[in-house]
């Protein structure tokens, strides 16, 4: 009994030890930590209000006085780059849960039950994807408007095909295995089969996609803001501050947007190194 | 799909063309002048008669014909296309192959990390930092797009590097992915050994043997990324204020211009259609293992 409990719990141990020894992952969970540490905390620490405008101390080159310099209306890119990562950090895993959460429940349903229902969603499922995700999210936020809300809805729908797809490959090795077979010889239920079953044994690819999937939100929410479809003004969304800012590098401000590319870089890639440590912990 | 998209978008057309001060009256008019007061079917009926005549209809906003537009558009995107897959094919499979030769070494860390991250890089981000750099702080490449008036292919070219760039830095990753994938698959194989035992030496193996298998999945990468490019056009022409079709919908987007937006989106979608049908054909033709409806 107690060597059937145990085994879990090392297997669990020998995961986190893998993930440990892995210098990209720690490298990325360090980057992570920073931004959300800044996002929650980072108001209080800031040196300005990110906010205020000074528009007489408009585009001030960076000193000791501002560090990063000032943006055109005079507000603090310091402050307003240590803040920024707050709706970024909100919307992007929001959108990411909300994809994986759909994702699963159709991965699960069409790979268990195949047959018409898989066929069925994986056909609107292709249709979904012939298109690039970044068009059909414009369209869909012309559509409906732009909001934080719409943001995440528009992102989540987009990314729960590749995770269903994810799943419904994994589910469909998983079902032909013994104890779906003890199961149904029980007479469990398919929903029960379906995520008491079989979802635990799934999870590892789950993460691991959605990890992915996660660098692609914040990838895709960035550029909406971008492109003026996703966070408004006066947010110190970084994507936003770039597209306010960039028209301007030619004349030699490149402080009003170097250190907002190189924050929106460093979490991408952090989420990202997180991702390939995973992945290379859970295939092992 | 994308006709009924634009359809349910709310707020009425020529509100949006008029203004919200507008006079009731003329925008009823301007409804009725657009066609836009029509039932829906007949709309879409109507649309895809003439699209499929080589008519996208007039602008809304510019109240000039489509078709024009969304063509001289695809002209400049198929350009800039075609710059950055110039120059990322070669060097995606040199870089792939080379960390597969190096699997495990730091060479090969380097190479698929730094892939692996330069792909999940949004376009814009990469986009503003190669800007600063390669174009105001070393002046090595022109930072906007726009070639002078006349100038030959090779000055087009020279002016398209910077913008295609970020698109190359996305796609890097993927095909590099690949062909490091592709490469030690091969590299493992019977056959591999079988022509190292014969004596070959190791450079000819690789040439001879290796290559030519690992580099089958590489080119279906290659088509099906064609199509991701027409996304990432989007954000680059408008980062770069080109005028190729990305910007082109962007603009209408924001404009609600639906003829253009429809259009444009239309034939992107078709063209992504089209490539992910191309590299299944591709794929199929290029080994012969799955070749179907052959042989047997």
């Amino acid at each position: 009994m107690t060597s059937i409990a145990a085994a879990p719990h090392a297997r669990r141990k020998e995961l986190l030890a893998a993930l440990l020894r892995s210098g990209s992952f720690l490298t990325g969970v360090i980057i992570v930590l920073f931004w959300i540490a800044c996002a929650l905390f980072g108001r209080h620490f800031v040196p300005y209000d990110p906010l205020a405008e000074d528009i007489l101390d408009s585009l001030a080159q960076p000193s000791a006085q501002h560090w990063f310099g000032t943006d055109p209306l005079g507000r603090d890119i310091f402050s307003r780059f240590i803040v920024g990562s707050r709706d970024i950090l909100t919307v992007a895993p929001l959108a990411t849960v909300l994809g994986t959460l759909i994702g699963t429940a159709l991965g699960l349903l069409t790979g268990y039950f195949r047959g018409i229902v898989d066929d069925v969603v994986s056909r609107l499922f292709e249709a979904f994807m012939a298109m690039p995700t970044i068009i059909v999210a414009l369209l869909a936020i012309v559509a409906l408007g732009t909001s934080k809300t719409t943001v995440i809805i528009v992102i989540g729908l987009a990314f729960a095909p590749s995770i269903a797809r994810t799943v419904r490959s994994a589910v469909l090795s998983e079902r032909e295995l013994d104890y779906v077979a003890a199961a149904k010889l029980r007479r469990e239920n398919a929903a029960h089969i379906m995520f008491v079953e079989i979802l635990p044994n799934v999870l590892p690819p789950v993460v691991v996609e959605s990890t992915v999937r996660l660098s692609y939100a914040i990838f895709g929410v960035a550029t909406l803001s971008f492109l003026g479809f996703g966070l408004q003004p006066p947010s110190p969304d970084w994507g936003l501050s770039i597209s306010a800012n960039y028209g301007m590098i030619a004349g030699g401000y490149w402080w009003t947007v170097l250190f907002d590319a190189l924050a929106i870089a460093s979490l991408v890639i952090g989420v990202n190194l997180i991702a390939d440590g995973l992945h290379g912990a859970l295939d092992a | 799909m994308v006709f009924l998209g634009s359809q349910v978008l709310p707020g009425s057309v020529a509100l949006s063309i008029l203004g919200p001060e507008a006079d009731p009256r003329s925008v009823e008019l301007l409804n009725h002048q657009l066609g836009v007061d029509r039932p829906l079917l007949v709309q879409w009926f109507g649309w895809i008669w003439h699209f499929l005549h080589g008519d996208m209809g007039l602008s809304y906003v510019h109240q000039a014909p489509v078709s024009p537009m969304v063509m001289q558009a695809l002209g400049y995107s198929l350009k800039l296309a075609a710059v950055a897959l110039l120059l990322v094919v070669p060097l995606g499979i040199v870089g792939g192959v080379v960390a597969a030769l190096k699997v495990n070494r730091p060479l090969d860390r380097i190479i698929s990390l730094g892939g692996l991250s330069a792909t999940v890089l949004p376009e814009f981000v990469s986009g503003i930092i190669l800007i600063l750099v390669l174009g105001i702080w070393l002046h090595w490449l022109p930072i906007s797009a726009a070639w002078p008036n006349g100038a030959d292919p090779l000055t087009q070219i020279y002016y398209l590097v910077l913008p295609s760039l970020p698109l190359v830095l996305v796609l890097f990753g993927y095909i590099s992915r690949m062909a490091r994938a592709g490469m030690i698959e091969a590299v493992e194989s019977d056959y591999t050994r079988t022509a190292v035992l014969k004596g070959l030496t190791w450079g000819q193996v690789v040439w001879r043997h290796v290559l030519r298998n690992a580099l089958l999945p590489t080119v279906t990468v290659v088509v099906t990324q064609a199509g991701y490019l027409m996304g990432g056009l989007v954000v680059i022409e408008t980062l770069f204020r080109y005028p190729g079709i990305g910007s082109l919908i962007f603009t209408a987007a924001t404009q609600k211009d639906f003829p253009i937006l429809e259009s444009g989106v239309f034939v992107v979608g078709t063209i992504f259609t089209m490539t992910t049908f191309l590299a299944d054909l591709s794929y199929s033709v290029l080994n012969p293992r799955i070749r179907m409806g052959t042989g047997q």
